[in-house]
């Protein structure tokens, strides 16, 4: 049985800096982190990007090198994820059967990829893009020679591997349910503008189309076949269709939440001093009028981390950072801020034609986010507009002739 | 290899070699200087490996993008000699670059 004065569940970005966070802030007691992959944490993003692409070596991707850990005495045991918590015992059980007492544990799991649930979804060749060792097979394939490839969704993490597929020489199939790419995520107008750019590089695009089967041929993927029955041939299928956060020991426990685990403003979860912070953490934001959000990206599972590790250091600051994110595909700049979550109107700034817009989100006519398509200074000026949710004329949110810089109230 | 300085915010200078070719915010996160966080992985897409040049060549003073010029404008500690770390490419001619680690945003 070991013990840590904090144990932390999950090697991504957000166990990662809240190890360092902790040490940032003079935590002085033992930290433990457990991660189920057998890499030291690593940057997730480059994984639909760069480091498909054969842009960045593994190396590149390192949160921090290896020795880093030690010389900070953050504990780290890989290859292993928690199986159990006993809360009133707070003590976790490894996948492997260890046992390590903790006083505060930190839970961030993170998420796993959702997989296709029909027949075929598990022949060799069908591929995620959530881990290096994801990526690394969907590699292989590529570099025996595989080319033709559907991607399954057409949520970011689909349209840049389309992006990244398509560059490197593959015909690319992309399927997406809904009548619109990042329908989840997006306005209209920018889903527009991806279908447009992505079938403008060759991609096969297509919408309001269910997957009904993999089909297969000696165990490894030969086509999909789509819901009227028709048979795409294909070499290998990738599913970018979200991720179920990790979660299970913790709700078994007993924490609360229906999609995740709840948390309050200073990541706590309903018990006692187990945080949950990143993908798995649900959490009543501003940005959202008060509703409970899960976001998954690199800068929410950050922020987090530091919320939760400055309470565990006796210093707390509630969590209230501006919601961002970055897309990148065929060399646009994709930026938002804020979350356009029923959102009421979406007003187009600038030219999509010619490839530099953004779309500001309204609700009851107040700003509550901006996408940004190569147009860094409206995401650099609208974040204040998004912040003082500003209520700002339709018309003048659409001139151009006048930044976003002067628009924000006094 | 070449060599640089790294002041941190505590005013601490730390001497660092590191690899041509990298960028300077890769460099930085090699030397496990925790200060610059370089969210977006060096993509230009968030301002949080802004630093100071100290000393350097001239043109490295400046950004190297409009992209750049606008994301360093979101911080309220932006100055003459204001960089992102991740738009900066480490070659021979920045052996002995001195830098420091804007404030926190």
């Amino acid at each position: 049985m070991g013990y840590a004065d904090v144990v932390i569940a999950g090697a991504g970005h957000g166990g990662a800096q809240a190890a360092i966070a902790l040490r940032q802030h003079g935590f002085e007691g033992s930290i433990l982190m457990i991660g189920r992959e057998p890499e030291c944490p690593y940057e997730r993003p480059p994984l639909s990007k760069e480091y498909l692409a054969g842009d960045k070596d593994f190396a590149r991707l390192l949160i921090r090198q290896d020795a880093f850990w030690a010389d900070k005495s953050i504990a780290i045991r890989l290859g292993h994820e928690v199986a159990t918590v006993d809360p009133s015992r707070r003590i976790v059980t490894l996948s492997d059967g260890a046992t390590v007492t903790y006083g505060s544990l930190i839970w961030a799991a993170g998420g796993d990829p959702r997989r296709l649930s029909c027949p075929g979804s598990d022949l060799e060749g069908v591929h995620a893009v959530r881990t290096r060792a994801d990526v690394d097979r969907l590699r292989c394939d590529l570099d025996t020679g595989k080319r033709r490839a559907v991607v399954v969704g057409g949520g970011y993490i689909g349209l840049e591997a389309a992006a990244v597929l398509t560059k490197l020489g593959c015909d690319v199939v992309l399927l997406e349910a809904f009548d619109r790419v990042l329908a989840r995520v997006a306005g209209e107008p920018l889903s527009a503008f991806y279908e447009a750019t992505h079938r403008a590089h060759g991609v096969d695009l297509r919408t309001g189309v269910l997957v009904e089967s993999v089909e297969g041929r000696d165990g490894r993927v030969s086509g999909v076949r789509l819901g009227d029955g028709t048979l795409v041939e294909a070499d290998m299928v990738i599913v970018g269709i979200g991720i179920e956060p990790c979660v299970a020991p913790l709700r078994a426990a007993g924490a609360e939440g229906d999609d995740g685990v709840r948390v309050d403003e200073y990541c706590r979860t309903s018990l006692s001093d187990v945080y949950a912070i990143g993908d798995c953490a649900a959490h009543a934001s501003p940005f959202a009028g008060g509703a409970l959000v899960r976001l998954e990206s690199v800068p929410n599972a950050c922020e987090m981390a530091e919320v939760a590790a400055r309470d565990i250091c006796g210093a707390p600051v509630p969590h209230r950072a501006t919601p961002w994110f970055w897309s990148n595909q065929y060399g646009l700049k994709l930026q938002t801020v804020g979350l356009s979550g029923g959102h009421d109107a979406a007003i187009v700034r600038g030219s999509p034609g010619e490839g530099s817009f953004s779309i500001v989100y309204l609700k009851e006519k107040r700003v509550i986010a901006i996408d940004c398509v190569n147009r860094v200074k409206d995401y650099v000026q609208g974040r204040k507009l998004v912040e003082s949710r500003a209520i700002i004329a339709p018309d003048r949110l659409a001139d151009t002739s006048v930044p976003l810089r002067d628009m924000v109230p006094a | 290899m070449i060599n640089l300085t790294v002041k941190t915010r505590d005013g601490v200078a730390h001497r660092i070699e590191a690899a041509t070719g990298l960028t300077l915010m890769e460099a930085i996160r090699k030397a496990d200087i925790d200060e610059v966080v370089a969210l977006c992985g060096g993509s230009c897409s968030c301002a949080t490996c802004h630093i100071f040049v100290e000393a350097g060549p001239d043109d490295i003073r400046l950004p190297a993008s409009e992209d750049e010029d606008d994301l360093l404008d979101s911080s309220d500690y932006r100055a003459p000699n204001s960089r992102l770390s991740c738009q900066i490419r480490l070659d021979d001619r920045l052996d002995g670059l001195i830098v420091e680690v804007a404030p926190e945003a």
